[in-house]
């Protein structure tokens, strides 16, 4: 009896020592993924695709893994599950409702006259610090 | 010693222990928390393209390796979990106190991370960027403190073999955590 006990012990161990060695496989390729991406875009397949899917992609699949076997979201009461969807479900709703007015500068009656003067000093601000290089990288952070 | 329990500890209308229940709705509440400031940053980095250089700067093998740490020191609280149902309180504890010394690990790593650059001029007030950064990794460095404080209390309860269903508790919380920095990682690190 206690031998099928310490087995039933070391085999639950291992599951989460699996599930560890699978989330740092993935933590590898997140960093990896903007690396090689400007070696294997191609097509429409962009670098920068690449490296969002690479990274939020990765994020997504750590995340399930935590929750569903780390936190027991697999074998816990629905509840918890609808708990949660229904916040997530909530922060999209306030994704959608407040991004288009942060995201763009301008609207049909609007304008953000601040934050398009701020993209254009700061873009205009890089542009020169890229021209008169003087190997400086972090001369001035606020630019 | 009372067998009597707060009626609170007891009663389960959903079938899920009350401790457990509480744990949950404090994570489903720092979902907005943490969603609101994570949803806000995602939304002013689409607007701002500048910020691409801003973030340039930022060290992903600092942010790689904190995040490793984080991920170990979920497998030891799922571990010590492990170990309290099989009400072994002494070893629940010992992993406890790895998961804690995982959190202290990330907090030095950040330190010399931060150190760095404020140092180089990446302040709080510098710009856009550098406000988000600070203000979501310090939150959730003040989660990390608060992990800790609270595992501590727990592993000198279930060194005595006290209050064990504790130890899923907070392990509940510390991979909340976990998955925080998880979506922190790339979104203040990866996508440059």
């Amino acid at each position: 009896m206690a031998e099928h006990q310490d087995h039933a012990d070391d085999h639950g161990q291992s599951y989460y020592v699996k599930i560890w060695a699978v989330l740092l496989v993935l933590l590898i390729l997140s960093i990896l993924g903007p690396i090689v991406a400007p070696h294997i875009a191609f097509g429409f397949l962009e670098a920068w695709m690449i490296t969002l899917m690479a990274a939020f992609g990765i994020a997504l699949v750590k995340a399930y893994l935590v929750a569903a076997n780390f936190m027991h979201l697999n074998v816990e009461k629905k509840y918890i599950s609808y708990l949660l969807v229904a916040m997530l479900m909530l922060m999209l709703l306030f994704f959608a409702g407040t991004a288009p007015d942060v995201m763009e500068h301008k609207g049909q009656n609007w304008e953000n006259v601040a934050a398009q003067a701020e993209v254009e000093r700061a873009l205009a601000a890089d542009g020169e610090a890229a021209h008169g290089d003087h190997g400086g990288a972090h001369d001035d952070p606020a630019h | 010693m009372s067998t009597t329990r707060p009626i609170a500890t007891t009663r389960s209308a959903t079938g899920i222990p009350t401790g457990k229940l509480a744990v949950w709705w404090v994570i489903v509440s720092e979902i907005v928390i943490f969603g609101g400031l994570l949803a806000s940053y995602v939304m002013h980095r689409i607007g701002h393209p500048e910020w691409a250089e801003y973030a340039s700067h930022t060290n992903t093998w600092f942010g790689g390796a904190n995040t490793f740490v984080l991920l170990t020191s979920s497998l030891f609280a799922v571990l010590a979990h492990h170990a309290a149902e099989h009400g072994d309180g002494k070893k629940a504890a010992k992993w406890l106190l790895g998961t804690c010394a995982g959190g202290l690990t990330f907090l030095c790593i950040k330190a010399v991370e931060w150190t760095g650059e404020i140092q180089h001029g990446y302040t709080i007030t510098a710009n856009g960027f550098w406000h988000f950064y600070y203000t979501a990794a310090g939150l959730h460095a003040l989660h990390v403190i608060a992990g800790c404080i609270i595992m501590l209390i727990i592993a000198r309860q279930a060194w005595k073999g006290e209050e064990l269903h504790r130890v899923e508790l907070i392990g509940i919380y510390w991979h909340f955590v976990d998955i925080v920095w998880i979506f922190l990682f790339p979104l203040l690190y990866i996508a440059k």
